[in-house]
C-alpha cells in the first residue's frame, strides 16, 4: 500500500547502514546514561553514608555481658567476654562447627576479650536474645535465637539449628584500650 | 522459522500484542507531508513518561507532611545522589511539558485538526489539558513554599463562587484553611493524575489511529502514495526532534534551573505572611489574567473556567469546512492574532492588576486584561462562526502529492514574558561579577573560606544553616580533621542515658543549626524580627547573590529626610520599605583573614555572599559540569539524527 511513494531502495546500504548503526547505539548508550541517576538516587543518601561509622565506648560493659549498639541501622553486640568463655570459644574443635571458624579469627589480636558481631540470626534474622546472662543463651553459652531455635556459642558461632552461618563480625578497630570505631577497618586519626 | 519467529507467533496466536505493535507503530500510514510541528505530540508523550518517572523517584524520598515537605526536598536537593537532578528535570519538566502541549494545541489550531471526523481526538487533548493543569497545580504545592501555599489558597479559594462554595472549599481543605491535610491529599492526587493522563494518551491515540494525521494542506488522503509506513520516517523524525528539545531542556536544567521558579517558593510556607507578588507559573498567566481582568468575582471565575472550557466546543464553533488555515485567508490572520492575544494576556498576567503601561500612552494593566479578554472570547464565539460563512478560501489542492510544504522550526524565545516583574520603589541593584557565575563559573575557594569565616564570626550570632551539615564543607576545602573541629565548637542537644536533655559538642553529620530555639525566642531577641536561615538566601530573593550584596553594603546611617525610621530600625535602602531590623552586619574590622589581612566591608560582602551562594546550591559545579556533558551528547545525537533523517527521507518522492 505504501510501498508506491518509495524509490526503490538503492544498493548502496554501507553508509546508511553505518549511520544508523552509529545513531542507535548513541541513543542507547545515552538512555543507559540516563537511568544511572535514577538508579543511584535509591542508594543510601550522602548523609547516611557519612554516618556509617560509630564510635563505642567499652568502658561501661561488665564482664560476661554484652550490649547492643546500633550501626547503620543494624544492632551490633559488643561483648566482654569471661575467661571462662574464653577458654570455652578457643578449645572447642572446628569438627564440631556448622560453620567452621577458629575464635583468633573473629577477635582481634591482643583482644580476646572482646567480641563484636552483627546480632541477626543468620537464619531469617531475628535478634538472638543472650546479651545479659539473665536472658536464654542456650546450652552453648553464647545467644539463642527466639524464632527457630538457631543457638551459638560464646564465639558467635552457630552450633545448633536451622541457622547456616555463624554471626557476623563487622569491621571495626581499636582506637585505644576502651574505644573501638565499628564501620572501619582502620584507624585514621581522630 | 527460527525458534524466536515461533515463539513470536505462538504469543500473537494468543495476544496480538506483535502485530498490534506492527500494525501501530511500525506500518502506521502516515500522511508523508507532516511538517515539523507535527513532532510536539511524540514530544509531549516522551515528556510524560520522564516526568512520571521522575514524580516516582522523587515521591522515593519526598515526605508530604507539613512539617517536613520544605526540609525534605531540600534534602532531595543535597543529600540523596542525583536528587538536585531529579528534582530540576521535574520542576523544569512541568514547564517543558506545557510548552510542547500549548505548541501541539496551536498547531491543530492552525491545520483544523479538530474538525471532522477528529472532534473526540481534540475533545480528548482536551481533557489532557485539564489534568495537566490540575497535576501541575497540586504539584507545584509539594514543596510547601511560600508560592505553595499561597497558589494553593488563592486556587482553591476560586470554588467558593459556586453555590455551597464555602462547603466545597473546605471539602477541598480538609479543614479550615490549606494544611496538613490539603498536602496530603494533593500529594496522593499529584501521584495518581498522571496516570489518568496515560489513559486519556492512550484514548487520544486510538481516536488518533482511527482516522490517521491531519495534515499541513488538511485534506484527506485519496490515494496510496499519500502515505508513507511511520517508522522508519516519522521515527527518525521524532528522534531528531527529541535531540533539540534535549538540548532545550538540558539547559535549562544545568545552567538556569530556576528561570521559571519564584524565588519566594524557596521561602517555607508562612500562612500568616503572603508574598507582595503572587503569580502563578507561567502556563497559568493568561487565564490569571483573564480571572483578574474582570471585576466581578463569579464572572471571573466563570470566565476562566470558560476559556478552558470553550475549546471543548471548538469543533463546533469552526463553521468552515476546510481544516487549514493554508486555503484560508482570513482566518490565518484571525490566528495569528489569536496568538499574540495568548501572549499578551500571559503578560498581563505576570504583571500586578494595578502596573500602568507608560510607554503604551499609560495603559492600564487592567484595560489590557479586558480587551486581550474580548478578543480570546470573540475569537471563539465571532471569528470562527462567522469565518466560517463568509470566508471564500483559497482552491484545494486534489491530493497530498501535489505540493509539499516545507517549514522550518521556530526558536522559542518568546517565554522571557514572564519574567517582568520588578520591583516599585526600591532602587534597583547594580550587578556585581561573581566567581559562580556564568555557566564556566566556580566557588573561588579562597572567598568561600573567608565567607565561612564571617558567616561563622558574624551572621551566626543570630542565623542558622540548616540545611548545610559540617561536612558540607569539605567542598570549601577543609579536610576531616579541620571540619571535626569546626562542629565541636557548637553544641547540639542530646539525651543523655537517664533521660535529660543535655548539650554536646556537634558532629560533622549535624547541621549548622542557628542560636535561636525557636521562632519566638529569636524575635525576642531581634525586636520582633526573625533572622531567617541563610540556606536558601541567595536563592530565596529577587536579585539572589546581588541583591544580598546591595543589602549588606548599602546601610546609611542617616537616613534621607523623608524617611521616618522607628526604634531599632535601619535605613537600608535595598531592604523592601526602606527599614531593617538587622543591624549593619558588616564594619571594617569584625574579621581578620588567616592571612592577616583586614577586608574592607566590600570585600567582606563579597566574600559572604559568595559562601552564601555555596550554601544555597552546593551542587552548582557539578550540575554544570554534567550539564556540558548532557549539552555535548545531545549535540552529537541530534546531528546524527538530522543525517539519518535525510538519509531516510531521500527515498520519499514530492
Ligand atoms: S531467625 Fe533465628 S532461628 Fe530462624
Amino acid at each position: 500500500m505504501t510501498e508506491g511513494t518509495l524509490k526503490p531502495q538503492s544498493h548502496k546500504p554501507t553508509r546508511r547502514d553505518f549511520l544508523l548503526l552509529t545513531a542507535s547505539a548513541v541513543g542507547a548508550v545515552g538512555t543507559a546514561y540516563f537511568t544511572w541517576p535514577f538508579i543511584d538516587s535509591m542508594n543510601p543518601a550522602a548523609d547516611i553514608l557519612a554516618q556509617s561509622t560509630i564510635d563505642v565506648d567499652l568502658t561501661p560493659i561488665p564482664e560476661g555481658q554484652a550490649i547492643t549498639v546500633v550501626w547503620r541501622g543494624k544492632p551490633i553486640f559488643v561483648r566482654k567476654r569471661t575467661a571462662e568463655e574464653i577458654r570455652a570459644a578457643e578449645q572447642t574443635p572446628l569438627s564440631e562447627l556448622i560453620d567452621p571458624e577458629a575464635d583468633q579469627a573473629r577477635v582481634k589480636k591482643g583482644h580476646d576479650q572482646w567480641l563484636i558481631v552483627v546480632g541477626i540470626c543468620t537464619h531469617l534474622g531475628c535478634i538472638p536474645t543472650g546479651n545479659k546472662p539473665t536472658q536464654n543463651r542456650g546450652k552453648y553459652g553464647g545467644w539463642s535465637c527466639p524464632c527457630h531455635g538457631s543457638l551459638y556459642d560464646t564465639s558467635g558461632r552457630v552450633r545448633h539449628g536451622p541457622a547456616p552461618l555463624n554471626l557476623s563480625v563487622p569491621p571495626y578497630a581499636f582506637l585505644s584500650e576502651t574505644h573501638i570505631r565499628i564501620g572501619t577497618d582502620e584507624v585514621t586519626h581522630g | 522459522m527460527d525458534s524466536i519467529t515461533k515463539v513470536i507467533r505462538w504469543i500473537d496466536y494468543r495476544l496480538p500484542f506483535f502485530s498490534f505493535i506492527d500494525h501501530e507503530l511500525r506500518g502506521y500510514p502516515t500522511p508523508k507531508n507532516l511538517n515539523y510541528w507535527w513532532n510536539f505530540g511524540s514530544l509531549a508523550g516522551i515528556t510524560l513518561v520522564i516526568m512520571i518517572l521522575s514524580g516516582i523517584f522523587l515521591a522515593m524520598h519526598y515526605e508530604p507532611n507539613t512539617k517536613e515537605a520544605f526540609d525534605s526536598v531540600e534534602y532531595i536537593m543535597r543529600n540523596i545522589n542525583y536528587g538536585w537532578f531529579l528534582r530540576y528535570l521535574h520542576a523544569n519538566g512541568a514547564t517543558m511539558f506545557f510548552i510542547v502541549v500549548y505548541i501541539h494545541m496551536f498547531r491543530g489550531l492552525y491545520y483544523g485538526s479538530y474538525k471532522a471526523p477528529r472532534e473526540l481526538l481534540w475533545m480528548l487533548g482536551v481533557i489532557i489539558l485539564l489534568l495537566m493543569m490540575a497535576t501541575a497545580f497540586m504539584g507545584y504545592v509539594l514543596p510547601w513554599g511560600q508560592m505553595s501555599y499561597w497558589g494553593a489558597t488563592v486556587i482553591t479559594n476560586l470554588f467558593s463562587v459556586f453555590p455551597f462554595g464555602e462547603s466545597i472549599v473546605e471539602w477541598l481543605w480538609g479543614g479550615f484553611s490549606v494544611d496538613n491535610p490539603t498536602l496530603n491529599r494533593f500529594f496522593a492526587l499529584h501521584y495518581l493524575f498522571p496516570f489518568l493522563i496515560v489513559g486519556v494518551v492512550i484514548l487520544h491515540l486510538i481516536a488518533l489511529h482511527q482516522h490517521g494525521s491531519n495534515n499541513p494542506l488538511g485534506i484527506d488522503r485519496k490515494e496510496p502514495r499519500d502515505s508513507i509506513p511511520f517508522h522508519p520516517f516519522y521515527t527518525v523524525k521524532d528522534m531528531f526532534g527529541l535531540g533539540l528539545f534535549g538540548l532545550v531542556w538540558a539547559y535549562f536544567i544545568f545552567f538556569n534551573p530556576n528561570f521559571f521558579g519564584e524565588p519566594d517558593n524557596y521561602i517555607p510556607a508562612n500562612p500568616l505572611v503572603t508574598p507582595a507578588h503572587i503569580v502563578p507559573e507561567w502556563y497559568f498567566l493568561p487565564f490569571y489574567a483573564i480571572l483578574r481582568s474582570i471585576p466581578n468575582k463569579l464572572l471571573g471565575v466563570l470566565c476562566m473556567f470558560g476559556a478552558v472550557m470553550i475549546l471543548f466546543f471548538l469543533p463546533w464553533l469552526d463553521t468552515s469546512k476546510v481544516r487549514s488555515a493554508t486555503f484560508r485567508p482570513y482566518y490565518k490572520w484571525f490566528f495569528w492574532g489569536f496568538v499574540i492575544d495568548c501572549f499578551i494576556l500571559g503578560f498581563v498576567g505576570a504583571h500586578s492588576p494595578d502596573h500602568i503601561f507608560a510607554d503604551f500612552g499609560n495603559l492600564s494593566n487592567q484595560t489590557l486584561g479586558q480587551l486581550t479578554t474580548a478578543f480570546y472570547f470573540a475569537f471563539f464565539l465571532l471569528a470562527l462562526p462567522l469565518l466560517g460563512i463568509f470566508e471564500k478560501h483559497k482552491p484545494l489542492p486534489k491530493s497530498l502529492s501535489e505540493p509539499v510544504l516545507k517549514k522550518s522550526i521556530i526558536v522559542l524565545t518568546l517565554l522571557t514574558l514572564s519574567h517582568t516583574c520588578s520591583a516599585e520603589d526600591t532602587p534597583s541593584i547594580p550587578q556585581e561579577k561573581w566567581s559562580f557565575e556564568g555557566p564556566f563559573g566556580t566557588y573561588n575557594r579562597e572567598d568561600l573560606q573567608h565567607g565561612f569565616q564571617i558567616y561563622q564570626q558574624v551572621c551566626s550570632t543570630c542565623h542558622g544553616l540548616k540545611h548545610v551539615r559540617y561536612r558540607d564543607l569539605a567542598a570549601l576545602g577543609y579536610n576531616a580533621e579541620e571540619i571535626k573541629a569546626i562542629a565541636a565548637e557548637y553544641k547540639v542537644e542530646a539525651i543523655d542515658e537517664d533521660g535529660n536533655v543535655i548539650e554536646k559538642p556537634a558532629t560533622p553529620i549535624d547541621t549548622i543549626a542557628g542560636p535561636y530555639k525557636n521562632e519566638k525566642a529569636a524575635r525576642a531577641a531581634n525586636n520582633g524580627a526573625f533572622p531567617p536561615d541563610l540556606s536558601l538566601i541567595t536563592k530565596a530573593r529577587p536579585g539572589g547573590p546581588n541583591y544580598i550584596y546591595a543589602l549588606l553594603t548599602s546601610y546609611e546611617e542617616v537616613p534621607p529626610k523623608e524617611v521616618q525610621i522607628a526604634e531599632g530600625m535601619h535605613y537600608n535602602p535595598y531592604f523592601p520599605g526602606g527599614q531593617i531590623a538587622m543591624i549593619p552586619p558588616l564594619n571594617s574590622g569584625v574579621v581578620t583573614y588567616d592571612n592577616g589581612a583586614q577586608p574592607s566591608v566590600n570585600q567582606m560582602a563579597k566574600d559572604v555572599v559568595t559562601f552564601l551562594a555555596w550554601a544555597a546550591e552546593p551542587e552548582l559545579e557539578e550540575r554544570k559540569r554534567m550539564g556540558y556533558k548532557v549539552l555535548i551528547y545531545f549535540a552529537i545525537f541530534t546531528g546524527l539524527m538530522y543525517f539519518l533523517m535525510k538519509r531516510i527521507w531521500a527515498r520519499v518522492k514530492d
